[in-house]
């Protein structure tokens, strides 16, 4: 049986699956509920120094009818008054204490970074996490994403904490840098026992077309807010891999941005997270898709025969490379299952005007499956991603898998091209029709307009 | 039994003829909109009979832009919202739906389309100004999915046009013909108002066409005439007590039922004569109307039936019942009807055949023929030059539908001998085009 326990750097939790600090964390009511639903821990809505918020505070990208596919927010930390927060922390730790509670931390001065850490661990707190992503509203103080975009700043800030830390200190890394690895590093230096990434991304949802106004709308104006849901996984998985392979960057992490269901948890522990943490999907949904989470977690390890987390974490790490790493023999070419196409022919179309011309029509209305012209097809996956019906198009490798030459290889070798004329260029390797041959190409008759 | 009581008022009626194809919500449109694969040459395209753009129309109901989708509806379909309702989508688009091949329920094309061109009626939206007046007239006979969809192309060519009609609502079987539970008078109606108002055609109700003198009248006035006509009357059996009371046709007993509703009763057992979707339609509707039995007689097998399948199965699902391989030989009663006396017959190596010595009668109070229409022959045959094929039907040039007398142009039921809504709007367009081609000559 699958055992989902985790540690990182020393905070334990029955599971990896952490409510990211926000929302859903702002109160221990929540959080209660949310142990008593199954989640393995939580981190505090960020406490600090005094805010208030706006009234209309989200924004979201609708995807046709899937709802908030990304979502943003211009939401400020914790309204709540501390000595609140630390008291519900203590009542939660009492009633549930072996579930992780991190308490999630910005303020200004060492002095209050000081206090408050002190005062945190007081109330039970199993670990610290210092918010320097916030993308709105705190920065403009000199705090959030100001101190997470240098990573000087943070390096100092987080060596302040850990002067007085005695729970183990996660530093939570704004995307909005361009290299995630600098305050990663810092982060390091600064003595942090684990990082934690992704926060928001600056971003703007969307414009009132009427109004002529962005999302959310605040009395006719609005600002840039902080974008996270589904639609920001591929760039915190990125992130996370960035981290997860830097040899300086040593410590656990801490995986967040998109997690909704079990097979992205499993994308992010692949990728060398301890823990994942979710904001949006419980936004959106609510606590109980936590069994949905821990189920399809444990019957996938059950499945691959993982006793622990620890058995795969990381395990594609060594699979992601630099491109001039990859095999240029390696060759696949699309091929059309006949019996499983329906015929919508978005394949032909998708290559036809967005690839290489490489799929073919009947022309006899009665026959709408496609065929691939296999001598211009480059391999490069576009019909098999749009085709709507699984597992119709396959990518056949064509290479007989017993050479291996890459772009590294072929720049020691001293065999880069020079011209065109390589067998893998555009100029020898496959055909591009003649630009005339555009305007007397067979079209749809309804297709003008 | 049957599963509905006999309508009282309005509201029973409307509750027993409830619309199988509902209009959709904002929601609905927008969820199902959100499935369509926007296909490339998409196969539902080519399996309308007037060629609408769907994927195109879809995508601008899921973008919010269902007056766009409108657009791109009536450029292709005159009688958009009509066809959304009433057209056999389940041998049409909806067939053809690359979904079927997946087994995943094809997308619902019609409704789609009956909610982006409802919002536009709703809304009296403009989307056509009509053409500069081009100093040519041209008549129309009948008012039905033909003759209006001709007149509204004419329109656009900017030719002035009358139509002349004998009844004194538009839509033609649009509203006196198709089931009460595929479209409602209103909807049928408010969408002539709707094309009438950006068109502007006029239309002179009550105004048959009847006679040698009406017909140069109208040679006089016009440049070209149109006849959209359709059918005539229910045709004859040719047997006995075929006149007894409450022996009646089944597009004579539609009419009364789409105009006067609850208003018609219906005896408690009906025997339907017929294996056309008029004979479905007519049985269905006794059904509805609460009649106890209602029994659909048709000569040859099952398989052998005219009907859709799914009309037939819309019939068994309201709890008619269906006798085959059975001939009529006489209508029975005393004055009025009692009952049928049948035959049983067989097929012999394609032959339908009787089987000798198996005549049986079935009782009932209402006899409803659903074996045809005829045609409007005396009508045709005054007018100098026409030419009809063997059943009556206009012989027409395939592409400008002009008949055989260069001023007359014909087109939809009259031409095809029966057909759908769809293919009498597509056929009227294609025929305003042969008419100024002809008249501007
Ligand atoms: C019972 C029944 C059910 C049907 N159900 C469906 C259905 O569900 N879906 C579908 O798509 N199709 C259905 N149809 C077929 C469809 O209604 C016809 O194909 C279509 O209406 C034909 O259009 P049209 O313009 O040719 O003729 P019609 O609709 O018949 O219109 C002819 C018009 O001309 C008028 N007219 C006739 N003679 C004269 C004259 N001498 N002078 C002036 N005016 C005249 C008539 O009053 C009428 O208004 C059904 C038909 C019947 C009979
Ligand atoms: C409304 C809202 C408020 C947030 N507030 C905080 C916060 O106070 N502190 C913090 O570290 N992150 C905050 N975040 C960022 C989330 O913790 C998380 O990093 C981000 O939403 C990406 O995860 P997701 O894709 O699962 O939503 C907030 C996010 C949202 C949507
Ligand atoms: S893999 Fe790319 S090039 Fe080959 S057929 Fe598909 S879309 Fe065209
Ligand atoms: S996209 Fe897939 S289903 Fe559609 S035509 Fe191409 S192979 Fe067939
Ligand atoms: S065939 Fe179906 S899925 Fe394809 S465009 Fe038409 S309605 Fe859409």
């Amino acid at each position: 049986m699958a055992n989902l326990k985790t540690n990182l750097a020393g905070i334990k939790s029955p599971n990896p699956f952490w409510l990211a600090s926000a929302p859903p964390t702002n109160s221990g009511y929540q959080i209660m509920k949310a142990f008593d639903a199954g989640w393995g821990g939580a981190v505090w809505k960020t406490l600090g120094v005094p805010v208030v918020n706006v009234s209309s505070r989200y924004g979201a990208v609708n995807h046709r009818d899937n709802r908030m596919v990304g979502f943003n927010n211009i939401e400020l930390i914790t309204d709540r008054p501390l000595a609140d927060n630390l008291r519900e922390i203590e009542e939660v730790k009492k009633r549930f204490p072996d579930h992780a509670v991190i308490a999630s931390l910005m303020v200004e001065t060492k002095e209050e970074w000081h206090q408050i850490v002190k005062d945190v661990e007081n109330a039970g707190s199993d670990g610290i996490e210092l918010n320097f992503g916030c993308p709105h509203g705190m920065c403009e103080r000199g705090m959030g994403s100001a101190v997470g975009q240098e990573p000087k700043v943070l390096k100092t800030i987080v060596s302040w904490v850990k002067e007085v830390a005695k729970v183990p200190v996660i530093v939570k890394l704004t995307p909005n840098i361009s290299d995630i690895t600098r305050p990663g590093l810092a982060a390091v230096e600064g003595g942090g026992d684990a990082i934690s990434l992704i926060n928001t991304i600056q971003s703007i949802v969307g414009v009132d077309i009427d109004k002529f106004v962005p999302y959310p709308i605040v009395d006719g104006k609005s600002t840039n807010g902080g974008y996270c849901g589904p639609a920001v996984k591929p760039i915190a998985l990125n992130m996370l891999k960035n981290c997860a392979q830097h040899p300086g960057i040593n410590i656990p992490i801490s995986g967040i941005g998109g997690v909704e269901n079990w097979r992205d948890a499993v994308e992010f522990i692949l990728l060398g997270a301890t823990s994942v943490q979710v904001c949006t999907a419980v936004m959106h949904y609510g606590f109980g898709i936590i069994r949905e989470l821990v189920s399809g977690l444990e019957r996938y390890m059950d499945e691959k025969g993982f006793q622990t987390l620890d058995d795969f974490r990381g395990k594609a790490l060594p699979n992601i490379m630099h491109w001039e790493d990859l095999n240029l023999k390696y060759k696949v070419v699309a091929n059309i299952n006949k019996d499983k196409c329906i015929g919508c022919q978005l394949c032909y179309t998708a290559c036809e005007d967005g690839a290489h011309q490489a799929i073919g029509l009947s022309g006899d209305m009665t026959d709408r499956k496609p065929f691939i012209i296999e001598e211009n097809c480059v391999g490069c996956n576009l019909c098999s991603l749009v085709c709507p019906v699984e597992d119709c198009i396959s990518m056949d490798r064509k290479d007989d898998g017993k050479e291996t030459l890459t772009w590294k290889d072929r720049t020691l070798a001293g065999n880069i091209p020079t011209t065109f004329n390589d067998p893998l260029a555009g100029g020898l390797h496959h055909w591009v029709p003649q630009p005339e041959e555009a305007l007397t190409k067979a079209k749809p008759k309804h297709y003008s307009l | 039994m049957s599963e509905y009581k006999a309508p009282k008022s309005e509201k029973d009626f409307e509750e027993n003829f409830s619309q199988i194809k509902p209009l959709m919500s904002d929601s609905e449109a927008y969820y199902e909109s959100s499935r369509c694969l926007f296909c490339y040459d998409a196969p539902c395209v080519t399996a309308c009979p007037t060629g609408i753009d769907i994927p195109l129309f879809i995508r601008q109901i899921n973008t919010d832009n269902s007056l766009g989708a409108a657009k791109t509806i009536y450029d292709s379909n005159t009688f958009g919202y009509a066809c959304g309702k009433v057209c056999p989508t389940e041998v049409l688009c909806e067939g053809a739906c690359v979904y079927n091949h997946q087994d995943v329920k094809p997308i619902e094309i019609g409704r789609l389309q009956s909610f982006a061109t409802g919002k536009a009626i709703e809304k009296n939206h403009k989307i056509y100004t009509t053409g500069k007046p081009n100093g040519k007239k041209v008549a129309i006979i009948g008012a039905g999915p033909a003759g209006i969809s001709c007149a509204c192309d004419l329109r656009m060519y900017g030719c002035e046009v009358d139509v002349y009609e004998a009844k004194d609502q538009p839509s033609g079987l649009t509203v006196y013909g198709v089931a009460p539970y595929k479209i409602t008078n209103k909807e049928a109606l408010d969408e002539m108002v709707y094309l009438e108002k950006q068109f502007g055609y006029k239309v002179h109700y009550r105004k048959p066409i009847l006679n040698k003198a009406d017909l140069e009248n109208l040679e006089k006035k016009y440049d070209a005439i149109f006849i959209g006509i359709g059918l005539g009357s229910t045709s004859s059996l040719n047997i006995n007590g075929e006149n007894l009371e409450n022996c009646i046709g089944a597009t004579e007993f539609v009419e009364e039922l789409r105009m006067k509703h609850h208003k018609v009763s219906v005896p408690a057992k009906v025997i339907v004569l017929g294996g056309g979707n008029t004979a479905m339609d007519a049985a269905s509707e006794s059904a509805r109307m609460g009649s106890e039995k209602v029994i659909l007689a048709y000569r040859r097998s099952k398989e052998a039936m005219g009907a859709y399948e799914f009309e037939y199965d819309l019939a068994k699902g309201v709890g008619v019942k269906g006798m085959f391989n059975v001939s009529p030989v006489e209508i029975l009663g005393n004055g009025k009807v009692e009952g049928v006396k049948f035959i049983r017959t067989q097929d012999v190596n394609g032959k339908l055949e009787n089987i000798a010595g198996s005549e049986f009668t079935e009782a009932c109070d209402w006899v409803i023929k659903a074996t045809g229409q005829s045609k409007q022959v005396e009508l045709l045959k005054l007018i100098s030059g026409m030419e009809l094929d063997g059943k009556g039907r206009i012989l027409v040039d395939p592409k400008t539908f002009v008949t055989k007398n260069p001023k007359y142009f014909a087109a939809g039921d009259a031409v095809s001998g029966g057909q759908e809504v769809v293919n009498a709007v597509a056929d009227g367009r294609r025929a305003a085009k042969g008419i100024m081609d002809s008249i501007m000559k």
